[in-house]
């Protein structure tokens, strides 16, 4: 029997369970602050719920992003430390591959959008048929191409949310294109080199919020 | 003789520690440093530092278990910082050690990282005495302890009230023109410089502020008297000495440090001091405090360097104590705190 755990952290916190080709179980904790919380927690009682033990895991697919960083490390950290425990193989996709697996795109492309806060979204290209043709970028809304829009962000273009399914993760995960077990960061840290010497001279400063405990 | 084998996972920081003990004797100690990715911004970059512990954890994880040559299901517990440090960074190290804790089922230990600092020594000189007095010492601390109990009754007598020992080195260091992180450097470039050149503050010493903070450090005022000083040198045209500069902030810093550690020691009756966190390894804090603890007639204890910087092993020893008392494990839904109190040993 092969049972793949799916977990997503790139919103709030997802996970499911598929079994030859057949969704097992799909549960979330609808909270974007209580990753590193409740990640663990939900998987264990998902499995127990299902009846299943974490040593039957053969496979884990992690959403790899894009999303809140923070958060989206919890599920890479803790989907790669999971696989290397039990020993069974990661495979990181992009959670927005994962939302468009769930959408029925029979009228043609489409976009899946999520939110990326500052008034900009991640969002990515897809095919009627839910395959990826451009993305994942991150942007304002009103660069966004004239296209019908879902997942979790979709309500910021106007249209409805539909959040990732942690089931359908773990049903699609393993067809899904390799994303890499690195998150989809698409932005750079916020930080600035500070000015020469010359000027700090005058005034000595660390950036607020550097300081370090 | 032996003791429980406990992995602990060290990411408040820029150091992602894995780390393997069995009860006091060291098995395994990996640590990868991000601190090169900050040396441009002159000081750690929380967002940087996080994305460095998630690349790092999985290679020290299996270097850590290879070194102690012990497979993972012989683990008696799974122990990792949940604070104090920052927030992005800690999360890392709490997540992945859930994973563990849950797919080997074994027993989490969320553990205090001051309180790891003085567990390290346990590795290298045994059991504590105690009561003990501890100082802790790095960019990110600047503490004071008392330590009743190793594994639930501390106390902090006295801390920074503006910016830790090793932050002022940083900064000072950058009105200098010197490399980042500044302890090190300042360190050497103090060595052929005069110590009394210079007569710097010492923060909260003077008599009002000992009512109220007799046992607390400030560094702020310290750094802003460096920077005038240099600045107006440089305005007169004058050549700045850089020698004696460093030379007598570096005293200023330790004359304070050590000065209210020994009187702390002998205010509450302690007679063994411990000294932790990466400004431990400076040379006149060390001296100077060899030198003060010996009048005092208090005995001196202090980790090899490579354990007083942050590390994974420290936190595996001080879940090592936790279990031999036999506290309750953590549970799983708990979170990591930037600010745990060190009263706070085990969440
Ligand atoms: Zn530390």
């Amino acid at each position: 029997m092969s049972l793949t755990l799916g977990i997503d952290t790139s919103t709030d916190v997802r996970v499911g369970l598929a079994t030859e080709g057949a969704v097992l179980a799909s549960a979330a904790v609808t909270d974007t602050r209580a990753h590193a919380e409740q990640l663990m927690p939900l998987i264990r009682d998902t499995l127990r719920r299902a009846g299943c033990r974490l040593g039957d895991v053969t496979r884990v697919v992690v959403g790899v992003g894009p999303g809140p960083f923070t958060g989206l490390r919890v599920g890479v950290a803790s989907a790669q430390t999971l696989g290397f425990a039990l020993g069974v193989e990661v495979r990181g996709v992009c959670s927005l591959d994962a939302c468009a697996a769930g959408y029925d795109g029979t009228a043609g492309e489409f976009l899946v959008l999520s939110d990326a806060r500052r008034r900009e979204v991640y969002w990515a290209r897809y095919a009627a048929d839910g395959s990826r043709l451009t993305g994942p970028f991150v942007g304002p809304v009103s660069e966004l191409p004239q296209l019908p829009v879902t997942g979790p962000g979709a309500v910021l273009a106007g249209g409805t949310a539909s959040p990732l399914d942690g089931g359908l993760l773990a049903l699609a995960g393993p067809s899904l294109p390799d994303a890499g077990l690195s998150p989809l960061y698409l932005r750079r840290p916020d930080a600035e080199v500070p000015s020469k010497r010359k000027s700090t001279l005058l005034q000595p400063r660390l950036a607020a919020g550097w300081s370090k405990r | 003789m032996s003791g429980p084998l406990v992995l602990g996972i060290e990411s408040s920081c820029d150091e992602t520690g894995v780390g393997i003990v069995r009860g006091h004797e060291l098995l395994a100690n990996e640590v990868a440093s991000s601190v090169e990715q900050h040396v441009r911004y002159g000081g750690v970059v929380p967002e940087i530092a996080s994305r460095a512990h998630l690349e790092a954890l999985r290679p020290a994880l299996e270097r850590a278990l290879a070194t102690a040559d012990v497979d993972l299901s012989e683990l008696d517990g799974i122990a990792v910082t949940a604070g104090p440090g920052l927030m992005g960074a800690l999360v890392v190290g709490l997540a992945a050690a859930k994973a563990l804790a849950v797919a080997l089922d074994k027993p989490l230990y969320g553990l205090n990282h001051l309180v790891g600092h003085v567990a390290v020594d346990l590795l290298d000189h045994g059991p504590l005495p105690q009561p003990c007095g501890a100082l802790l010492v790095s960019g990110g601390h600047t503490s004071l302890l008392l330590v009743n109990d190793i594994t639930g009754d501390i106390t902090e007598v006295g801390s920074t009230i503006d910016d830790a020992a090793g932050e002022a080195y940083d900064k000072v260091a950058r009105v200098l023109g010197l490399a980042y992180p500044g302890g090190p450097v300042i360190d050497r470039a103090a060595a052929g410089g005069d110590p009394a050149a210079i007569r710097f503050p010492r923060g909260l010493t003077a008599g009002k502020d000992l009512v109220k903070h007799r046992f607390d450090y400030s560094f702020s005022g310290l750094k802003t008297a460096v920077s005038r000083w240099v600045e107006t040198r440089q305005r007169d045209g004058e050549e700045v000495p850089l020698a004696d500069v460093a030379a007598s902030f570096q005293e200023a810093v330790c004359d304070v440090l050590t000065a209210k550690a020994v009187d702390a020691c002998t205010h509450f009756g302690v007679s063994d001091l411990l000294i932790g966190g990466g400004v431990a390894a400076n040379s006149r804090l060390r001296s100077l405090l060899e030198q003060r603890t010996a009048e005092a007639g208090i005995a001196l204890r202090r980790p090899r360097p490579g354990l007083c910087t942050d590390n994974g092993a420290m936190i595996a020893v001080l879940g090592a104590e936790v279990i031999g008392r036999g506290l309750r494990p953590s549970a799983l839904d708990i979170g990591a705190d930037s600010g745990l109190p060190v009263s706070t040993v085990l969440v």
